[in-house]
C-alpha cells in the first residue's frame, strides 16, 4: 500500500510529503516529496542589492535567522575583504548561540509532542520566549532579527542587556536539568527512541549529513572548531558526540549542545566590552553614523549612494559554511563586480541531511519514521528556500 | 587558518598533477579560497582521485551548485566544495557546462549525497546529469517550463 504521509501531517513540522510504500505497518521504501514552501529566494537575490538581500535570508530558516544572516554577511565580508571590530565578533556570537538554544528548544518541544510528551513542549516554549525578548530588545524584532549586517550590527546593545542576558544564564541550567529528569530516563521515551533510525557513520558522511545527526554518530566534526569563524577559535567548548547514532544518541547530543551554547554565551558576555565599535569603517559599503551625516557631505553621499546603488563587490566568488543548529549551513556568492549578486546559493544543512530520510526508515515502522523525520530536525522553509 | 588552506591546496595541486597533468587546467585563488579549474571531460575522474587518493580522502561532497554566466560561452559554472573530514581541508573544484548541450556527469556513484544537489541542478538550471539514478525535478512542479535560475528567465516569471 503506497501512503501519503503530509504535507499537512503535523509530525512532518511543515510541508514535507513523504509517500510511503508500506507492507503492512513496516516501512518498505519511502519517498520524500519537496518544494511546496519553494519561494525562489536565490532568483530574488538576483535583482536585490547586496544589502537588501539579507531580509530574504532571515526567512529561510525561521529558527535560526540570525544563523542566516551571519552566514551571508560574513560570504559578503570575504568578497570584499572586509575585516569586523572584535566587539562586533563577539556580539555576533553571543547571539548565533542564543538562536541556537532556542532552535534546539523548538526541535525538543516538537519532537517531545510528535512523541505524545506534550508538558514538555510548554516548558520548551516558554525558555525559548525569555531568549525571543532578548532578540526583541536587541534588534526589536522576536524572530525576523536582520541584526547582523554587512559590516558589523545594526544597533548597539540594548541598555540593561547584561541583566537581561544575565538572568537567562541563571534561569537556563536548572530548565535543561528539568527536561533530562522529564526524558532522558523516561522509559517511553527510550522505548520510542532507542535504536530507531540507525545509519552507519560513513553512510551518514556519504550522503553529506552534518550536524548533530553527524556527531551523534561519533564523528567529531563542527565547523566552529574546524574551520573557525567569527573569532570562535577563542572560545572554550566542547563538541558533544556519541556513538549510537540513533535517534536518542541524537537527542542527548543536542541537550548537550544547548549546555555547551550557555558556556559560549557566558564567555561572550565577558568578551564584550562597553565601549567599542558594533561596524567597521568602510566607507561606500557600511552606511555612515547620523551625526557625521550631519557634518560630513562625503557621509551623505556614501548614505545616499548605498541606498539607491548599493556597492559593489570586486568579480569573484566565496563560499563561506558556519555550524547552524542543523549542520553546515554554507553560503556561495558570486560576483560580477556589479551591485547586484550574479548568484547567491545557500547550501541548507535541512535540504541535505533530509536525504538520509529514505535510508534512516526503510524497513522500520510508519511510528518510526515521525521519529527519524524528528531527530533529521529539518525546517521547511529552509528546505524549500 | 589561511596558511593551512593554502599548504592543502597546494597538496591537492600536485597530487592532480602528478596523477594526471591535464586534469588541472587552471588554478584561481580568491580570499583565501583555491579553486581548482578541471576539464569538463575529466570531472568525475578528478572527483574520483580526490576521493580514493590517501593523502586527499575528500570524503564529503558538501555543496554543489551552478552559476550561469550567460551571455559567456560556455555560460555555466559548476561548483563542488569538496570536504575532508579526517584532514580538515576544503577545495573547490570548478568545470564548465555548454548552453547549447548543457549535459555532464554525475557525482552520484562517488558521493550519493549528489542525488539531491544535483536534481537541484537539474531543476533550477536545466543542466542534465549523466550517471544520475534518479533525475527529476525536485523543488519546483513536474510541469513547470523553463529553468528559472538561467540569467536569461526574468525575475519577475514569465508570464
Amino acid at each position: 500500500m503506497v501512503l501519503n504521509m503530509g504535507p499537512q501531517h503535523p509530525s512532518t513540522h511543515g510541508v514535507l510529503r513523504v509517500l510511503l510504500e508500506l507492507d503492512g505497518e513496516n516501512v518498505v521504501t519511502a519517498v520524500p516529496d519537496l518544494g511546496y514552501l519553494h519561494t525562489g529566494i536565490e532568483k530574488s537575490c538576483e535583482d536585490k542589492t547586496y544589502s537588501q538581500v539579507i531580509t530574504l535570508t532571515d526567512r529561510m530558516d525561521y529558527l535560526n535567522p540570525l544563523g542566516n544572516n551571519l552566514v551571508y554577511c560574513l560570504a559578503v565580508e570575504k568578497l570584499l575583504g572586509l575585516e569586523i571590530p572584535k566587539r562586533a565578533q563577539y556580539i555576533r556570537v553571543m547571539m548565533v548561540e542564543l538562536q541556537r538554544i532556542s532552535s534546539h528548544l523548538v526541535w525538543l518541544g516538537t519532537h517531545a509532542l510528535d512523541m505524545g510528551a506534550m508538558s514538555v513542549m510548554l516548558y520548551c516554549f516558554r525558555e525559548r520566549e525569555g531568549i525571543l525578548k532578548i532578540f526583541e530588545r536587541f534588534a526589536g524584532q522576536r524572530m525576523m532579527t536582520s541584526y547582523i549586517r554587512i559590516g558589523g550590527l545594526a544597533l548597539e546593545p540594548p541598555a540593561g542587556w547584561r541583566e537581561l542576558v544575565k538572568r537567562f544564564l541563571d534561569m537556563m541550567p536548572a530548565r535543561v536539568d528539568e527536561y533530562e529528569e522529564l526524558l532522558t530516563n523516561n522509559r517511553i521515551w527510550h522505548g520510542r527512541l532507542k535504536g530507531v533510525g540507525y545509519l552507519p557513520a560513513e553512510t551518514l558522511i556519504a550522503m553529506s549529513t552534518t550536524g548533530p545527526g553527524l556527531r551523534a554518530a561519533g564523528v567529531a566534526f563542527d565547523n566552529r572548531k574546524a574551520f573557525p569563524y567569527s573569532s570562535y577559535e577563542e572560545f572554550e567548548f566542547n563538541v558533544p558526540t556519541r556513538t549510537e547514532s540513533d535517534c536518542f544518541a541524537r537527542y542527548l547530543v543536542r541537550v548537550q549542545e544547548v549546555r555547551e551554547s550557555l558556556k559560549i554565551v557566558r564567555q561572550a558576555m565577558d568578551k564584550i566590552t562597553d565601549q567599542g565599535e558594533i561596524r567597521s569603517e568602510a566607507p561606500g559599503v557600511v552606511p555612515p553614523q547620523r551625526e557625521k551625516m550631519k557634518t560630513e557631505m562625503e557621509a551623505l553621499i556614501y548614505h545616499f549612494k548605498i541606498f539607491t546603488e548599493g556597492f559593489s563587490p570586486p568579480p569573484g566568488e566565496a563560499y563561506v559554511a558556519v555550524e547552524s543548529p542543523r549542520g553546515e549551513l554554507g553560503c556561495f556568492i558570486a560576483s560580477d563586480g556589479s551591485p547586484k549578486p550574479l548568484r547567491v546559493h545557500f547550501r541548507s544543512p535541512s535540504f541535505v541531511n533530509l536525504q538520509a530520510l529514505p535510508q534512516m526508515v526503510k524497513g522500520q515502522l510508519i511510528a518510526d519514521t515521525v521519529a527519524s523525520i524528528g531527530t533529521i530536525d529539518i525546517v521547511l522553509g529552509e528546505v524549500d528556500r | 587558518m589561511p596558511q593551512l588552506a593554502n599548504a592543502n591546496a597546494g597538496v591537492v595541486i600536485d597530487r592532480l598533477r602528478a596523477w594526471k597533468t591535464e586534469s588541472v587546467a587552471q588554478v584561481i585563488e580568491y580570499r583565501g579560497e583555491t579553486t581548482i579549474v578541471v576539464p569538463h571531460k575529466l570531472l568525475l575522474a578528478t572527483a574520483e582521485h580526490c576521493k580514493q587518493d590517501p593523502e586527499l580522502n575528500f570524503n564529503q561532497l558538501s555543496d554543489a551548485t551552478c552559476v550561469d554566466r550567460f551571455p559567456n560561452e560556455p555560460r555555466f559554472e559548476l561548483n563542488y566544495q569538496l570536504l575532508s573530514i579526517p584532514r580538515l581541508a576544503r577545495i573547490r573544484l570548478r568545470t564548465t557546462v555548454s548552453g547549447q548541450q548543457p549535459v555532464i556527469d554525475s557525482l552520484e556513484p562517488l558521493w550519493p549525497g549528489a542525488n539531491w544537489m544535483e536534481r537541484e541542478i537539474f531543476d533550477l538550471f536545466g543542466i542534465r546529469f549523466e550517471g544520475h539514478s534518479d533525475l527529476r525535478r525536485i523543488l519546483l512542479p513536474d510541469e513547470f517550463e523553463g529553468a528559472p535560475l538561467r540569467r536569461d528567465f526574468p525575475v519577475e516569471g514569465k508570464r
